[in-house]
């Protein structure tokens, strides 16, 4: 599958070029390039393992590149990683603020690294922007999981960066939440903040303008969501009615279907080769009242086929 | 980015502060324990043991060794034992049963009153010297007056000298510390364990915490998070100064001869050794248990090869080569020269130049051990 080739004209965030990065005998990022233009929101997929955490670290001058180099926001990753660290947030996967201080304290103390003017100005903003506010004398490590992830963001954009790498910033957190996360991520995304968001939800890479696709610490997929989907060229036929669940079980392995899996009503048979397909679905026997339609292909059917492919690999 | 920023520093500084004062376990730490093991070392070491088991072997019951052992007992540092023979004596010696035997040598009567000043052999168990120091000098001031009473009356106050002689002969361990240079020494010991050991978990914990990785993704540079973590325990080391000079002077008696300014600058510059010591092993660890185990590494060699428990001076080249080394050989040293001795700067410079030595390499090296990388 190609990477899509981004216009010339817009000036690019994150610009890397063959990235390599190995512990020990474990090579974790094996020839990566990226392109990501300022100001979108790129959804950085991939199944566990498959480098986005050290991409992104490598990114924000965390971790030395093996081999390749490239740019962030137009500086050197290798020899400029301290100027860079000046313009880009980073929220870790973990959260890595201070537990025995509160949320006002972390906030100050990283505004105080930053050197920023007028400390406590610039946290009494952020705790509003953020409605942080009512939980300002909280102790970090008594925050709720969607509350811990609001203030490291928050901690993150303080300084106003350029550039905003996410490394998992919803996982765990619960469905209000997430949504009220990605309504702060948008808008900063408005004000023209880059924003390189890695995350295992379909439904929020859905919301990025580009999303692009890691294995084996390649990139191998890259565009918006239906361009990838329409690259994917993948065939899929929803079965309906009464007795599905059997019916997918025979499917399971058949030549030709992928996978076969039920979503609550339907079942999904999503495969590459539609002749084969259809012959698999025909041939299989099926209770009465079973109604086959092709229906279009959707990003996680295109994750899931992906990741099966990693995993053959 | 710029050099060293005084503003980044002062961030670190104020953020170690808050959460050292909301750590219970740190001021136990730097409050408590010193006083325990002051208390403890101090009184162990320096205490003045009484009713020490003495065994007493005579070939004669006259008056004169009624008199000695009267004199002995009255002493209240000796319980007497008697025993029938040397064997018996020097086994009851050798097993600790007892540890001083007297020997009054055959004809002891008889020589006293002819004017030869028998010798008395006292054997005493010098394995554990500060136990015995006490009563060993007891048992030399006794010699002119014990026998005072019954002597003929030609021969009391005669100048000529006393009437026995006293014989110290002690085994095991010949060489003796006097009781006052523990505590002076406890000093240096102290300070050691609470610094080293805090510092060592200072990076470890934001490192097992996952902090580390935040802290680095922000511009802020080594030095300042190495000065910042450092300055808030060169702090809590002088508290811990100040709590164990009042308890030395105040319990202890230990004299103040010299100046106390020129111990604390000298202690601050002896607190530094530590905690560049801690910070890097900090930085090298991983995790805080290694870190732990690195700080009692240094420890013991601290303690051992010091001059706190056994006498420099008796060590072979070798171990005084590495005594030399740190600093706490130094800081021991120094202590007990300007408490005891009241010695001036002139006279301690050659143990606080070393000292710098070691700061110096310490903090280059804790710096140079210091990633501001994940690799």
């Amino acid at each position: 599958m190609s990477a899509l080739a981004i216009p010339l004209a817009i000036p690019l965030a994150i610009d890397v070029h063959g990235l390599r990065k190995s512990f020990g005998k474990r090579d974790v990022v094996t020839g990566l390039d990226l392109q990501v233009p300022q100001g979108e929101i790129c959804g950085f997929l991939g199944g566990n393992g498959s480098g986005k955490t050290t991409t992104i670290r490598m990114l924000c001058g965390l971790m030395k590149p093996d081999a390749g180099g490239g740019t962030c926001l137009g500086m050197d990753v290798i020899k400029d990683s301290a100027d860079i660290r000046l313009q880009v947030g980073y929220m870790t996967q973990r959260f890595s603020f201070y537990g025995d201080l509160t949320v006002k304290e972390n906030l100050e103390f990283v505004a105080r690294l930053y050197q920023l003017p007028d400390t406590r100005a610039v946290v009494r903003d952020t705790l509003d922007r953020m409605s942080l506010a009512d939980r300002a004398d909280q102790m970090a490590q008594n925050l709720s999981g969607g509350w811990k992830q609001r203030m490291a963001l928050a901690a993150c954009v303080m300084h106003r960066p350029k550039l905003l790498l996410l490394d998992e910033p919803t996982a765990g957190v619960d469905a209000k939440a997430r949504r009220e996360f990605w309504d702060l991520i948008n808008d900063m995304a408005s004000e023209g903040m880059t924003v390189l968001v890695s995350t295992h939800y379909m439904d929020e890479a859905e919301r990025c303008k580009r999303v692009v696709y890691l294995s084996g610490g390649k990139l191998i997929v890259q565009g918006t969501a239906e361009e990838v989907v329409r690259n994917a060229h993948l065939v899929v036929f929803e079965l309906t009615g009464a007795g599905i669940d059997k019916v997918s079980k025979s499917l399971r392995g058949a030549p030709g279907v992928e996978s076969a899996t039920i979503f609550g009503q339907a079942l999904r048979v999503v495969g590459l080769d539609r002749p084969a397909l259809l012959t698999a679905i025909e041939g299989t026997e099926k209770p009465d009242g079973i109604a086959v339609e092709e229906v279009q292909a959707r990003l996680d059917d295109v994750f899931i086929h992906l990741l099966r492919d990693q995993d053959i690999v | 980015m710029t050099g060293f920023s005084f503003r980044r520093f002062l961030a670190v500084l104020w953020k170690e502060t808050l959460q050292m004062r909301r750590d219970p376990a740190t001021i136990a730490l730097v409050v408590t324990i010193p006083l325990i093991q002051l208390f403890l070392f101090g009184y162990a070491l320096n205490s003045n043991p009484h009713h020490l088991p003495t065994g007493v072997l005579t070939a004669e019951h006259t008056r004169y060794t009624r008199d000695l052992e009267a004199a002995l007992i009255n002493t209240g540092y000796f319980d007497l034992h008697d025993f029938a023979s040397e064997k018996e004596a020097d086994d009851a010696l050798a097993r600790g049963d007892v540890l001083f035997v007297m020997n009054i040598p055959p004809g002891f009567t008889r020589d006293v009153d002819a004017g030869q000043q028998p010798s008395i052999l006292m054997d005493a168990d010098a394995t554990d010297p500060t136990a015995i120091a006490q009563a060993t000098a007891a048992v030399v001031a006794l010699n002119g007056t014990a026998l005072q009473r019954d002597l003929p009356i030609g021969m009391q106050n005669q100048p000529a000298g006393s009437p026995f002689q006293v014989t110290l002969h002690a085994r095991y361990n010949p060489s003796a510390i006097t009781a006052l240079n523990v505590v002076p020494g406890l000093i240096g010991v102290i300070l050691s364990f609470s610094t080293l050991v805090i510092t060592a978990l200072s990076m470890t914990r934001e490192r097992e915490a996952g902090t580390m990785e935040n802290l680095l993704s922000m511009p802020v540079r080594p030095l300042e998070v190495m000065m910042g973590k450092i300055t808030p325990y060169v702090g809590l080391g002088y508290i811990q100064v100040f709590l164990v000079l009042a308890v030395a002077v105040s319990v202890f008696g230990v004299p103040v001869n010299g100046s106390i300014p020129l111990l604390l600058a000298v202690l601050g510059l002896f607190i530094a050794c530590n905690l560049a010591l801690g910070f890097t092993f900090s930085t090298i660890s991983r995790t805080q248990m290694q870190a732990q185990q690195l700080a009692q590494f240094a420890l013991l060699p601290s303690m051992m090869l010091s001059g706190f428990i056994y006498p420099f001076a008796g060590m072979p080249l070798w171990a005084r080569t590495i005594g030399e080394m740190l600093p706490m050989t130094h800081i021991i040293r120094i202590c007990r020269a300007i408490l005891l001795k009241g010695n001036g700067f002139a006279d301690i410079a050659p143990d606080v130049w070393p000292m710098a030595v070691f700061a110096v390499v310490a903090t280059a090296v804790a710096i140079l051990s210091y990633r501001d990388t994940l690799d």
